[in-house]
């Protein structure tokens, strides 16, 4: 099992969870979220005071997946997160170690 | 309707037009401090002290209203003291009262003592905005109730009750009197330059110039500027004393100096930092309410637009000024209303279509609005550095350096204005 973690702009949302979920990911976790890679922030002006805004608004989506599922699931988070400007965001995968659904104890691929 | 008020004044003729509206005008500009300059400042300020913001508003509104009733109405509209105060204790608590019917035409003295109280309340509150974030809610009640009496109470009859700027004029063998037909001098300069001189004596906020202390929600800053802009048409229009074309006048010029002075301020913006922004609008709003309150009867139309256009510009200007001055006007009471008072009362030497420089009257108006302007930051100037020196060797201005930071609202009020989470909290007692 794999958990694949996507942080991608805010409005693209609705694309890549469809896109997710046609990839084969049978739940999500999404959550607001707020940071900066290489595009950095902007700036704002209140009555002359000028504020540069570091940390910019974006979504985070975490799915774990099958092994096999995983690189079908990234693929389709680029391709529907992809606007091809700066900000667009960043996908990883890493390997989990245990999975438990709470209900019924199901563990490991079960799980899912 | 009350017959013994108008058994008690044989000669009153009470005039039901005039009188509806004076009551309407009373009761919008009473909104223009509850709720309107709450939400405009609160908007204003950090998510940690919206409350405490909005207290200041509402605490003036429950002082000033009382001391009002109790002597304050007295003091400004009270019979003349050698130009200088009304008699106190003449409509103590309002007895007696019934001697003000008529002094608007055809208005009892209950509507006029409601309406003037609401001009009272709000030029007390707007001080509010140079002391954001900092002031302990105690000794501000305390220092509102000194203020309106020692400083509002005595420039009110000076300019409106009969004292030495307006009925008396003590300059009336050289100059014409004084215009200040809504309370550019009374209301405007006064407050703002006491909210200078707070600014200065209270100090800066921590972390004032260097941390971010942007405007928490510009949507109440906006929803509180469009209140203002309705509630000044009671200010202003409700200042001609009557319901007559004066009250017209005055309401079109409210309206069209205040679209002036919006776009005046959002082009500067655009010019000087690149996007019209909102804020920006907002506070135009408000400086062009400001500027063409001394002169909503006196200019034309026209004028208006040219007082409002030039009062956005200057106050787009000014409210940069307290970052190079170094005093921490939190929410530029000086920039938009001392400058925009200033502005009005100074333009009417300008545009008074019958006393001014352009109509071809010569500039003795001019010197004349010169001068009502510089007693009135004169004497608030004065004045408000004593009662505020006076509150800072007493019981002391400020929260703690602590409780600053932590937010004023759980320090003062003991609340906080929004849950983000929904969790952390649990029932301890109900």
């Amino acid at each position: 099992m794999k958990l694949v973690t996507a942080i991608i702009q805010p409005h693209r949302l609705d694309a890549v969870k469809t896109a997710l979920e046609a990839a084969g990911a049978r739940g999500m976790t999404v959550s607001e979220v707020s940071g900066y890679g290489r595009q950095k922030g902007h700036t704002e002006v209140y009555r002359g005071a000028e504020y540069t805004v570091d940390l910019l608004p974006k979504v985070k989506i975490e799915a774990v997946v099958d092994d096999a599922v995983a690189p079908l699931a990234v693929d389709a988070i680029v391709g529907a997160a992809r606007t091809d400007r700066i900000g667009d965001g960043k996908v990883w995968v890493v390997p989990v170690e245990e999975l438990v659904r709470v209900r019924t104890g199901d563990r490991g691929a079960a799980a899912l | 309707m009350n017959n013994a008020v108008v058994l008690a004044a044989e000669e009153f003729v009470l005039d039901t037009g005039n009188t509806a509206w004076i009551l309407t005008s009373a009761t919008l500009v009473l909104m223009m401090t509850v709720p309107a300059l709450a939400f405009f400042y609160g908007g204003l300020v950090r998510a940690k002290s919206v409350l405490n913001m909005m207290m200041l508003s509402f605490g003036v509104a429950a002082v000033v209203g009382i001391v009002w009733v109790l002597w304050g109405f007295s003091m400004a509209f009270g019979s003349d003291v050698g130009g200088i105060i009304g008699k106190p204790g003449e409509y103590f608590a309002l007895h007696n009262i019934e001697g003000m019917d008529g002094f608007l035409g055809g208005v009892p003295g209950y509507v006029f003592v409601g309406f003037q109280a609401t001009f009272a309340i709000i030029t007390v509150a707007l001080i509010s905005g140079s002391l954001a974030d900092r002031v302990r809610f105690g000794p501000w009640l305390a220092f509102v109730a000194l203020w309106a009496t020692l400083v509002y109470f005595p420039l009110c009859h000076w300019v409106w009750g009969g004292g030495f700027l307006g009925g008396a004029w003590f300059l009336e063998d050289s100059l014409p009197a004084p215009i200040d037909f809504a309370g550019g001098t009374v209301v405007h300069i006064n407050a703002g330059m006491a909210g200078l001189v707070l600014a200065i004596i209270i100090g800066k906020r921590k972390g004032f110039g260097k941390e971010p202390m942007r405007p928490h929600n510009v949507p109440f800053v906006m929803l509180g500027a469009a209140l203002l802009w309705i509630g000044w048409f009671g200010f202003n229009a409700g200042s001609a004393g009557a319901a007559d074309a004066v009250a017209g006048l005055a309401w079109v010029n409210t309206t069209v100096a205040t679209c002036g002075a919006m776009l005046g301020w959002v082009l500067t913006e655009r010019i000087k930092d690149g996007k019209p922004t909102s804020v920006g609008a907002a506070s135009g709003v408000v400086g062009g309410l400001v500027a063409i309150t001394p002169a909503a009867a006196t200019v034309s139309p026209l004028g208006a637009i040219i007082l409002g256009f030039i009062a956005g510009i200057l106050c787009a200007l000014a409210v940069s000024l307290k970052y190079k001055l170094g005093y921490d006007d939190s929410l530029d009471v000086v920039g938009v209303h001392l400058v925009g008072g200033l502005t009005g009362t100074v333009l009417i030497g300008f545009l008074s279509v019958d006393s001014g420089l352009l109509y071809g009257h010569g500039g003795k108006q001019l010197v004349t609005q010169i001068i009502a302007a510089l007693i009135a930051v004169a004497y608030s100037g004065v004045v408000t550095a004593i009662l505020g020196l006076l509150v800072k060797v007493t019981i002391g201005w400020r929260v703690t350096e602590a409780q600053e930071v932590a937010g004023i609202d759980l320090a003062e009020h003991g609340e906080t204005a929004y849950e983000t989470t929904g969790s952390g909290r649990s029932v301890a007692g109900i």
